[in-house]
């Protein structure tokens, strides 16, 4: 019955969408604003009949209701309410329903309160809006119904993965999903823009708090899922260049870009058509990253449930949506004019330099995950990892962060060097002492290098825009922007850190033995096994002391799921403010020893520290930026209240 | 902005959907194809996997007549559902070397009793070194190697029924 | 057969996780050097460096300094044992790549099906440098 009321939910919310299509493209025309009105309560009960959709496929799975072939498929009865629950979402359908549920509200959110755009504009947005969100319900009612029933009730479930069985893999795609599908908005915006020909700053700052939520979200998913890939798979990497998480940083990559170029339109009514185009892109990345994960014509890591008639669903909606977005945009961007002027000096050109790099970088990032796919048109397969993208990325990536070093504390439209020389010099000096000192002290490769340097100079100058200003009246939104770029200077030292300075020891040990890893001493004390809900494990009891201090009792394991069954490790880790301890138990060899695999990464942690600061910086700018816009509306208000009176 | 720009992205997205819908219409095939074929065969000797079947020696490939040079492992499950149809090649004329990748001997004995033993001589590869010098990148699969032991044809992958014509067209075509 | 076989499934976009096909392994001891490194810390780091650039074959998207795989352990034993010897990273890279094609390493060379790979950067780079000489010269 759930699952019945959860399908005819989805059916009405469909059936909406398409009334919110149509009503919304009718007023495009002259005379064709009579239905217009319903447009707005047709996006905002779709979104609400989605969540319930929603809703009902979590109550499913946290009833363990096998006579749903998802549950079935998907669940299992022992298994912990969270996991349950998070399972919904762990599979193709799900998440697709998550997906279409995230857009429907988005586009809710923007029906009910969004109403500074011209009327028009706002129209041909929320009808964008349900064109995308049309496409996706016919995928899910069509060929990915989340609630089909079993002709007969199964018995059992087949079970989650068990890497899925994690808690920070409860919050990962939602976080990602919302990143992904909030770019939708700013895609939808840019099409409403280019319909009527509105690219104004108001769009750009309409826009912008959907694009920096979005952000935010993706920013807080990659972190986290880098995270997650590096505790879990054991083996202490935590990037690798994999299609999948590249299908993640790519929408990354134009969000950023276009959150800056979108600070120039609403500040200077400058990159109008760029503005628009990267609105496009951006959400175009989200949906070319799904169909390359969900088609399986990528060889990844990540594993998916793979199905060529996905794909091609998937890719026709990308074809139609993105092809006709990039359509209306190669007809009409040459009748949108391109705005203010402004000298290379100045805020506008180091934020268009800094574009033109993270466009450049989304370029080697996505030619690198689908050249192997071009090459294997032509049956030779190669394969192209981090000896590639690391090396390519940073001929973009270094100048990119010299100039966000220094473009904060340019003005807008023009600057002088006299004024910003001094800052200029300090930052550079840093740079070069940190590059002189690693050269010489330390036998360093060239990228861990840079990368030292840069993070030493970026952090310095992240704070340089504060000099000088009274720091109580500074808007939100600024030391957003402090919080971000610092934040990406304590990342890249994390990396860099990681890299240059990470030891590693591999060792066969009997239980009593030890083993020394940089500044640590690991002794084996025991091997016992033990159990979970739905696991058991070998766990390897380890006591860990730095430089010899007080010993740490740390415990990886090795461990078994049955349902389905998997084998995982689960490393252990002690963090110390200066760096990481990573341990491994792995098997027992002939002579009844133990595979330990251990490692001393100092800093890795701030690599995430740095991502987390990121969205933080992202999350204050965002708070400016409404806040900044609710007082600007009050004074309107009161303004237009005011003329009223004396109108009276 | 000159208008011909305006086009660019738009092109460029039309080549990805061709490709990416080129790519769906192909089957997907995960095999890496040894780089060896043409090749003579890499020199090794291995000693034997089992108690009644001689070793194996890349020697033994040179002896003018073709043979089908087997890498399997008891552990693995295609090499089993294979095992009739490696049956069905010797019967036919065909004679099968055997290399058991990371095996112990009693496990291949019992393999051997288990589902069968077509092979002339077994040599036991026990850090994979022969399989990846000859380029094969799991099992089982299966080699064609000439009298003058030039690799001429690999097999990835279990041995279908229907398979078999074809390999013993290849082992026909190693004889010129 | 001991263990069942780590399919090691990361993922970081998306959820989309099917049971994987559980593969048996072997019960043979790994290879000498899969686990074990090299006395001496200059040929260990050599050795770690071209592991990290090497494709484990029969995983899905790895290195072999990433696997648990079996024969990923056996090729860093070769890796290891090779460059113990006094062999030079890149002569064992391409004594791999002899075999296995361009598919085994993850440093694609240039080569007539990969020049674009580094055409387009260079491309990337004209483009960005004429769009960034274009949109800021002449403006004041």
């Amino acid at each position: 019955m759930i699952a019945e009321l959860g399908l005819v939910a989805l059916w009405l919310a469909a059936s909406l969408a398409a009334l919110q299509l149509v009503t919304g493209a009718l007023a495009q025309q002259v005379g064709g604003d009579e239905l217009a009105v319903l447009t707005r309560p047709a996006a905002i009960v779709q979104g609400l009949l989605a969540a319930f959709a929603f809703l009902m496929l979590l109550v499913v799975f946290g009833q363990t209701d096998l006579s749903v072939k998802l549950v079935a498929m998907n669940s299992h009865s022992e298994k912990p309410l969270i996991f349950k629950l998070s399972g919904a979402f762990g599979n193709h359908e799900g998440s697709m329903l998550l997906w279409v549920t995230i857009m429907a509200l988005a586009g809710a959110m923007i029906a009910a309160i969004e109403h500074r755009l011209p009327e028009k504009t706002m129209l041909a947005t929320l009808a964008a809006q349900a064109f995308v969100g049309l496409g996706f319900y016919a995928f899910l009612l069509f060929s990915s119904n989340p609630f089909e029933r079993l002709p007969t009730p199964a018995l059992q479930g087949q079970g989650l993965n068990p890497l899925l069985q994690d808690i920070g893999l409860v919050f990962h795609p939602p976080t990602l999903y919302v990143g992904y599908v909030g770019l939708s908005v700013a895609f939808s915006f840019a099409v409403g823009a280019l319909v009527t020909r509105q690219v104004t700053p108001d769009f750009a700052r309409i826009m912008r708090p959907w694009v920096l939520g979005a952000w935010i979200f993706l920013t807080l998913g990659i972190t986290a899922g880098s995270y997650w890939a590096y505790y879990e798979l054991g083996w202490g990497g935590w990037w690798f260049w994999d299609p999948v998480e590249n299908a993640s940083l790519m929408p990354w990559l134009a969000a950023t870009a276009l959150l800056h170029s979108a600070s120039v339109l609403a500040a200077r009514d400058a990159l109008r058509a760029w503005t628009i185009m990267l609105g496009v892109v951006a959400f175009s990345m989200s949906m070319v990253g799904t169909f390359l994960v969900r088609s399986g014509i990528l060889t990844s890591v990540h594993a998916f449930a793979v199905d060529p008639e996905r794909g091609t669903f998937i890719l026709a909606l990308l074809a139609i949506n993105i092809g006709g977005a990039l359509l209306l945009f190669a007809l009409r961007a040459g009748t949108v004019a391109e705005g203010k002027r402004f000298s290379v000096l100045s805020r506008e050109g180091a934020l268009v330099f800094n574009n033109v790099m993270l466009s450049a970088v989304l370029g080697i990032v996505l030619l690198g995950t689908l050249y192997p796919l071009v090459t294997e048109a032509f049956n030779v397969r190669v394969s192209v990892g981090p000896p590639y993208f690391n090396p390519v990325s940073a001929i973009f990536v270094f100048p990119m962060l010299a100039v966000m070093a220094v473009g904060p504390l340019l003005r807008w439209r023009q600057d002088g060097m006299q004024r910003i020389g001094r800052p200029v010099l300090i930052v550079a000096l840093v740079a070069l002492l940190v590059l002189a000192g690693g050269w010489t002290f330390a036998s360093i490769h060239l990228l861990p290098l840079l990368g030292l340097a840069f993070s030493a100079a970026l952090a310095i100058a992240a704070f340089m825009p504060l000099r000088g200003r009274n720091l109580r009246l500074l808007p939100i939104a600024t030391w957003g922007m402090v919080a971000a770029h610092f934040g990406i200077a304590v990342a890249l030292f994390g990396m860099a850190s990681e890299s240059a300075f990470s030891k590693e020891k591999l060792a066969a040990i009997e239980a009593g033995g030890s083993a020394d890893v940089g500044p640590w001493t690991v002794v084996l004390t025991d091997v016992v096994p033990t159990a979970g809900p739905n696991w058991t494990a070998l766990e390897g009891q380890m006591l860990a002391s730095y430089e010899g201090g007080p010993p740490i009792a740390i415990a990886p394991q090795s461990r078994n799921f049955w349902a389905p069954p998997q084998e995982t490790t689960e490393s252990a880790l002690v963090t110390r403010w200066n760096g990481q301890l990573y341990a491994v138990v792995g098997r027992e060899t002939a002579e009844g020893r133990w595979q330990l695999r251990l490692w001393w990464k100092p800093f890795v942690i701030f690599i995430w520290l740095g991502g987390a600061l990121v969205a933080l910086g992202g999350l204050l700018a965002l708070i400016g930026r409404v806040l900044a816009d609710l007082k600007r509306r009050t004074v309107k208000a009161r303004a237009a209240e005011r003329r009223a009176e004396s109108a009276a | 902005m000159k208008r011909w720009t305006l086009w660019v992205p738009l092109t460029l997205f039309l080549g990805f959907c061709v490709l990416a819908g080129y790519q769906l219409t192909q089957p997907k095939d995960d095999f890496v194809v040894s780089r060896m074929i043409g090749k003579p065969l890499p020199d090794f000797d291995l000693h034997a996997a089992s108690l009644d079947r001689p070793a194996l020696a890349s020697s033994y490939f040179h002896d003018g007549k073709p043979h089908l040079l087997n890498v399997f492992a008891s552990w693995c499950i295609p090499c089993a559902a294979e095992a009739p149809q490696l049956e069905a090649l010797r019967r036919r004329g065909a004679d099968i070397a055997g290399i058991a990748i990371r095996d112990r001997p009693e496990d291949v004995a019992d393999y051997l009793t288990r589902y069968g033993n077509p092979y002339s001589r077994i040599g036991s590869d026990d850090l994979s070194q022969v399989q990846l010098d000859i380029g094969s990148s799991g099992v089982p699969e299966t080699f064609v190697i000439d009298g003058k032991g030039i690799i001429r044809y690999q097999h990835i992958g279990d041995i279908r029924p229907d398979d078999v014509p074809l390999m013993i067209g290849k082992l026909r075509e190693a004889e010129q | 057969m001991r263990a069942l076989s780590t399919i090691h499934t990361a993922l970081v976009a998306f959820m989309i996780i099917v049971t994987l096909p559980v593969a048996a392994q072997d019960a043979v001891p790994p290879a000498p050097y899969a686990n074990v490194q090299l006395p001496d810390p200059a040929q260990e780091a050599k050795a770690e460096a071209l592991m990290e650039t090497l494709r484990c074959l029969k995983c899905q998207s790895q290195s072999i300094a990433d696997s648990d795989a079996s024969m990923a352990g056996d090729m860093r034993s070769q890796v290891r044992e090779r460059i113990a010897r006094g062999e030079d990273p890149e002569a064992i890279r391409a004594w791999l790549m002899e075999r296995y094609g361009d598919y085994v390493s993850y440093a694609p060379r240039v080569s007539e099906t990969t020049w674009p790979l580094f055409a387009v950067p260079l491309l990337l780079a004209l483009v960005a440098g004429l769009v960034l000489l274009r949109r800021l010269r002449g403006r004041t």
